[in-house]
């Protein structure tokens, strides 16, 4: 089979597998977080933590529950880095540095799951298990709590709640995440990937030792994808043949990759008894999905650089057995979903394949984004369509049935500001420090991109690495573990207050003078504003990066 | 508006445009104050290292500044215009002031309160706002209203509220002032029009919040820039970065937004609507719900003849005939109607015979009609006031009609006629006279249903008339036998249900409602109460003017969104512009994205700010008169809107830069 044929197979089978479990998968989570039932593994977690599982929060007090819950993990997960060689199954390994530790806890906390450090010889089963492993579960868990609780907001009318963080909480992690993720480890284990508590050691062909790294890796590899984190037990991440041995496995990993964000929008639809309202929103999704796959691919198939061109092909940093077409795949999904693993070096991408990754980030992680975020990151982008636009059918702008006055207008600015302004303040500060160019893997235009990805990276959650720079310096540590925990918490603060403040309204009719979401021509708006919000927002920065060098 | 008239105002207004240089002015609209100081930082780049390029920035910075100003002078010079007639008629007045003890004395009319009673006799200014407690006149409003005809106010019922300022033509009537020197309706007004008291509205706010964090995203954009560019080996000027700021920041719609609003209120006050606030206008555009009075919105007010319906053995010619001979001196709407509808039936246009005698409706009788020399009598009315007059029933196919015509919300008149030296009389027929639906009103509810409107109509009229003229007006809904109770309660549900309700009243009784309506429009025929209550007034009193102020603010709305819309999409094109000259000599390859082909670096910069300017000054037509409304579903209104404003936004700046960078490379040291 050709490469070409094999590449449309996959995306072919992909979809498939997406439109299959989209109906079910979606309506179970709708159904999740909305039973009045609690289950008894469920019951026990809130009388051990004496929460009380049927009174109802208050935005604010949602919001504080959230950050609270994340600073706290932040806290925990750096104890357990720190202090790692007490920790059984440590490997000898020591603790991690302290600076680099609070950049991987905010970066496992905030969702990215960015990597200032190698994996495999940086950390024990323990630190891994029990310190990433479940920040894997409960940042994605976290993120669907937030998006739902957002959709009441729409939902509830003059009503001064959200629900309960905690048990939106429990139930995600327990009803949605772990079964999924359970099965998922099973297929991966199947397709080849490693599970085991310890390394092998193996007898070269010239006869010296070698030492293979072994562990958890199936069961980690699982919940990475499903919860959009990213975070590799290998340095190589998903390049690994121990994470993703076969072009089976990385087929699956991408659809585990994709298959919570988008089923979401069928959540939507569902809580939102519209259904139709999800599908427009899976549409823009999907819309600029495939324009980010096509760019990336051509780019990788066709548009070769000059450097690929001597080579033959633009193999460089990808893997043999994947390919170009699975690692555009794969690179449109992890970059698009805020996940953030890799299955090759995107620094070697060509200039336009890597800059269209980039952008897909830039985008602000909405197609279809990340768990939860994806979400409510679509439905603030709605948001400010209609407010832009809505006010040209001649009514002031409301959405779903709620009024955007300046009250939601703020938040909504505020969120749409954080974001960019993280990013490019960092990339700009990082710029003006003189040290900067020594940490660039390259020169020009190309190392620029190194730093406004690493930056772009972590302000959207994403977390995966352009690759070349080195991001050890205390000052990364730092911005970039900065940029990742309020990249995830302002927003998430700020799309609880709006939520609230939405939820509080009463309902506005829809009638025939109403800008109708759920059609085309909405859809078409909402992509125009979101292309146009970014394009904006960056074009100054793409410009000295990803762009000069795809003119070039 | 022409365009020619438009350039005079403009010029006009060139003084308060540069008066309104003033930081603290600008300070309202963060936009323009960003423009403003990048304004000053060119200027002092410019005296400290001038060159063409630099100076040339510098200016049209400024112009871009002087052009939003002006934009909003010339919006507030209409108003102001309207403002100064109106002051010249708010002369010092004196007022006769009446003391409990019936003696008059004369005090200023400034010096009035509240409560104190004052006469005003033909040929007096009415001193103050007021009701009128004795006596009826005839007054001149024509300096509120514009309008010439005088109206008539008497004390008790709903036409007993004056406005001071107005003059008394007839009579003597004695006014209670229920408004103090200085907030009398004219004092608003003269505000309102001047824009002295304009308020930002709730969707002004919003949109200025979204203004602002755009400019902050750019901002960023911007300062964050130099490093990249000094990594790139392109260092930046600081006049190129403020070029680009301002290019980017959006200030077309951030210069014309205040003007937008004003000019909203503008057009209401051009059709003789006054709106107290500028949220009420805007609560216009988002009204799902009309209610509107029959009387004289829907229907003409009267009822009139509309058929005649003969009684078995009489030809039609012949009800025809007695019916028209019967109306001939009856000065009524009905007689009127009666003699129009024979007329255009064919009958002559003969005048009453001599001799012959009108006989005039009375509450006792509940007949009218005629009795001429011969001897012969006519008379219509009543079905039942007729036979008692004949002194006979009349036969089961008339009762039948006289039923039918009842049943459809129709009042049916009997004809009787005695014929002279007959012994008995008989009925000759029955005229079918109904409430009129005013011509083109089913339309204007159609479009307004297209638009998402529901049309309720509230009449006094039992349910059966009431759902007959529902049904031929084309209303969706009505309100019948409505008290004011009635109405509120109306209301209420209609909110609850999260609609927005508009309605016209006049009485004190309507005051609640008025006040509890999203959108109240007060008649200025109306009293004192009412006018309070409401959050708009027509001065001309024609309620059928609530779908106007409907359509003016969703106008208002749709301006907005268009400008808002086309100044972010106008950016995509000043990128293409300037990003290439900013950097094309660190990488020769962005030249590819000088799609447009400018000539220089420096012309580029140069015509997009340039371009920047002009655009406020080519839009503020636009601003004014509001983007071209018609009653169409939010769908269609929308996907033409999104071609004009959106694609067209994105599309114009190429063409407009390219043409602005062809005359500017012209001059030496730019191209």
């Amino acid at each position: 089979m050709s490469d070409t044929a094999a590449g449309l197979l996959s995306i072919a089978v992909l979809v498939l597998l997406l439109a299959a479990v989209y109906v079910p998968l979606g309506d179970h989570m709708a159904r999740v977080y909305t039973s009045s039932r609690h289950l008894r593994v469920e019951r026990l977690v809130y009388r051990l933590s004496g929460v009380r599982p049927d009174v109802e929060q208050s935005p604010r007090s949602y919001a504080l529950s959230v950050v609270g819950f994340s600073l706290v993990g932040v806290v925990v997960l750096m104890a357990i880095l720190i202090g790692q060689s007490h920790l059984p199954m440590s490997r000898d390994l020591p603790g991690m540095p302290f600076w680099m530790s609070f950049n991987t806890a905010a970066s496992f906390v905030a969702n990215t799951n960015w990597q200032s450090y190698a994996g495999e010889s940086t950390l024990g089963f323990t630190a891994q298990m029990a310190g990433l492993a479940v920040q894997n579960f409960l940042s994605a868990a976290v993120g669907m709590a937030v998006a739902i609780a957002l959709v009441r907001g729409f939902v509830r009318v003059k009503d001064g709640t959200l629900g309960n963080f905690w048990v939106d909480l429990t139930r995600g992690t327990v009803r949605i995440l772990l079964p999924i993720a359970f099965v998922g480890a099973v297929l991966l284990i199947a397709g080849g990937v490693i599970q085991s508590f310890s390394d092998s050691t193996m007898h070269t062909l010239s006869g010296a030792d070698q030492v293979l790294t072994g562990g958890p890796v199936a069961s980690q590899e699982a919940i990475k994808e499903l919860g959009t984190n990213g975070g590799g037990f290998f340095n190589a991440n998903s390049a690994h043949p121990f994470e993703n041995p076969s072009g089976y496995t990385n087929l699956l990993e991408i659809f585990l990759i994709l298959v919570i964000p988008i089923a979401l929008t069928r959540t939507l639809g569902t809580l939102l008894g519209r259904r139709r309202q999800g599908l427009a929103v899976l549409g823009a999704m999907v819309f600029l999905m495939a324009v980010s796959l096509t760019v990336v691919t051509v780019a990788e198939v066709g548009g070769h650089s000059a450097t690929a061109q001597a080579a033959g092909a633009a193999m460089e940093g990808k893997e043999t057995r994947f390919g170009e077409w699975a690692s555009a795949l794969f690179g449109m999904a992890t970059t698009g979903t805020s996940t953030g693993a890799v299955n090759s070096a995107h620094d070697s991408f060509t200039p336009a394949g890597g800059g269209g990754v980039l952008v897909n980030m830039m985008l602000g992680e909405i197609t279809p984004g990340g768990v939860g975020s994806g979400i409510y990151g679509i439905l603030v982008m709605a948001i400010l369509t209609v407010f832009v636009a809505g006010l040209m059918v001649g009514r002031t702008p409301e959405l779903l049935g709620k009024k955007i006055g300046s009250r939601q207008m703020t938040y909504v600015a505020l969120y749409t500001l954080t974001t960019p302004a993280l990013v490019l303040l960092g990339t700009g500060v990082a710029m003006a420090l003189g040290a900067t160019p020594d940490t660039m893997g390259n020169p020009g235009g190309h190392g620029f991109s190194e730093v406004l990805y690493a930056y772009t990276s972590g302000a959207n959650n994403n977390g995966s690495a352009f690759g070349g720079i080195t991001v050890t310096s205390t000052f990364f540590q730092v911005t970039i573990g900065l940029a990742m925990l309020l990249g995830r918490l302002i927003p998430i603060v700020l799309v609880l207050l709006l939520a609230g403040s939405l939820a509080q309204q009463g309902k506005v009719p829809e009638t025939a003078g109403t800008l109708p979401t759920h059609k085309p021509l909405f859809v078409g708006m909402l992509v125009g504003v979101i292309l146009i919000m970014t394009g904006l927002t960056y074009f100054p920065a793409l410009a000295l990066g990803p762009i000069a060098e795809a003119l070039a | 508006m022409t365009l020619r008239l438009l350039a005079a105002q403009a010029l006009q207004q060139l003084p308060e445009a540069l008066r309104k240089l003033d930081p603290r002015h600008l300070w309202r609209s963060p936009v323009m104050f960003l423009v403003w100081l990048g304004s000053v930082a060119t200027t002092v780049a410019a005296i400290t290292g001038p060159s063409v390029f630099t100076i040339s920035v510098a200016v049209w910075l400024w112009l871009t500044v002087v052009f939003g100003n002006l934009a909003e002078a010339v919006a507030e010079g209409r108003g102001k215009a309207q403002a100064a007639s109106l002051r010249a008629t708010r002369t010092d007045t004196v007022a006769r002031l009446l003391a409990d003890d019936g003696t008059e004395s004369r005090v200023p009319g400034t010096r009035l309160k509240v409560g104190d009673r004052v006469v005003v006799e033909a040929g007096e200014v009415i001193p103050g706002d007021g009701d009128v407690v004795e006596g009826i006149a005839s007054v001149d409003e024509s300096a509120i209203t514009g309008e010439s005809a005088p109206v008539i106010r008497e004390a008790g019922g709903d036409r007993s509220a004056v406005t001071g300022g107005t003059r008394v033509l007839s009579d003597r009537i004695v006014v209670t002032i229920t408004a103090a020197a200085g907030e009398t309706f004219l004092d608003r007004m003269i505000a309102l029009v001047e824009g002295t008291s304009r308020k930002k509205t709730p969707n002004e706010i919003a949109l200025s919040i979204l203004l602002v964090s755009l400019t902050l995203v750019f901002l960023t954009a911007v300062a964050t820039l130099p490093p990249m560019a000094d990594y790139a080996g392109a260092p930046q000027d600081l006049v190129v970065l403020v070029a680009l700021l301002v290019c980017l920041i959006p200030t077309t719609i951030g210069a014309l937004l205040s003007a937008i609003g004003i000019a909203g209120m503008d057009r209401l006050v051009r059709v003789n609507v006054l709106a107290m606030s500028g949220r009420a206008v805007e609560a216009a555009g988002d009204v799902s719900t009309l209610l509107l009075d029959k009387t004289g919105t829907i229907t003409y007010g009267n009822r009139q003849a509309a058929r005649f319906v003969p009684a078995p053995g009489v030809s039609e010619e012949r009800l025809r005939d007695v019916a028209r001979l019967s109306s001939l001196a009856d000065q009524t709407p009905e007689g009127r109607s009666i003699v129009e509808l024979a007329l255009t039936q064919g009958a002559d246009d003969r005048d009453l015979p001599a001799g012959a005698t009108f006989v005039e409706f009375t509450a006792q009788t509940r007949m009218s009609g005629v009795d001429l020399a011969d001897g012969t009598q006519v008379r219509k009315g009543a079905g039942s006031a007729v036979a008692g007059w004949l002194g006979t029933n009349p036969s089961p196919e008339v009762t039948d009609v006289v039923d039918e015509i009842a049943r459809s919300g129709g009042t049916p008149l009997v004809i009787g006629c005695i014929d002279a030296g007959a012994a008995e009389g008989r009925v000759l027929g029955v005229v079918h006279l109904k409430d009129v639906v005013k011509q083109g009103m089913r339309e204007r509810f159609d479009e307004l249903r297209s638009m998402g409107i529901r049309t309720v109509m509230i009449t006094g009229d039992n349910a059966l008339t009431a759902r007959a003229i529902a049904d031929e007006a084309g209303v969706d809904d009505f309100l019948a036998e409505a008290t004011p109770e009635d109405k509120m309660a109306y209301i209420r549900k209609e909110q609850e249900g999260g609609r927005l309700v508009a309605m016209t009243g006049d009485g004190t009784n309507d005051a609640p409602a008025l006040a509890a309506a999203d959108v109240g429009v007060a008649m200025n025929s109306g009293t004192a109460a009412a006018k309070e209550a409401g959050n708009m007034v027509d001065l001309d009193s024609d309620p059928t003017k609530l779908i106007d102020i409907v359509e003016i603010g969703k106008q208002l709305l749709i301006t907005r969104g268009a400008l808002t819309t086309f100044s972010i999409a106008n950016d995509v094109a000043k990128y293409f512009a300037i990003i290439p000259a900013m950097f094309v000599a660190a990488y020769p390859s962005l030249d590819k994205l000088n799609v447009m082909g400018l000539a220089t670096p420096q012309s580029a910069i140069l015509s997009a700010v340039i371009f920047n300017a002009l655009v406020i000054v080519g839009l503020i037509p636009l601003a004014l008169r509001g983007v071209r409304f018609r009653a169409a579903s939010a769908t269609s209104v929308l996907r033409r809107n999104i071609l004009v404003f959106g694609l067209g936004g994105i599309v114009v700046p190429f063409a407009g830069i390219k043409l602005i960078d062809l005359l500017v490379s012209t001059i030496p040291g730019i191209g």
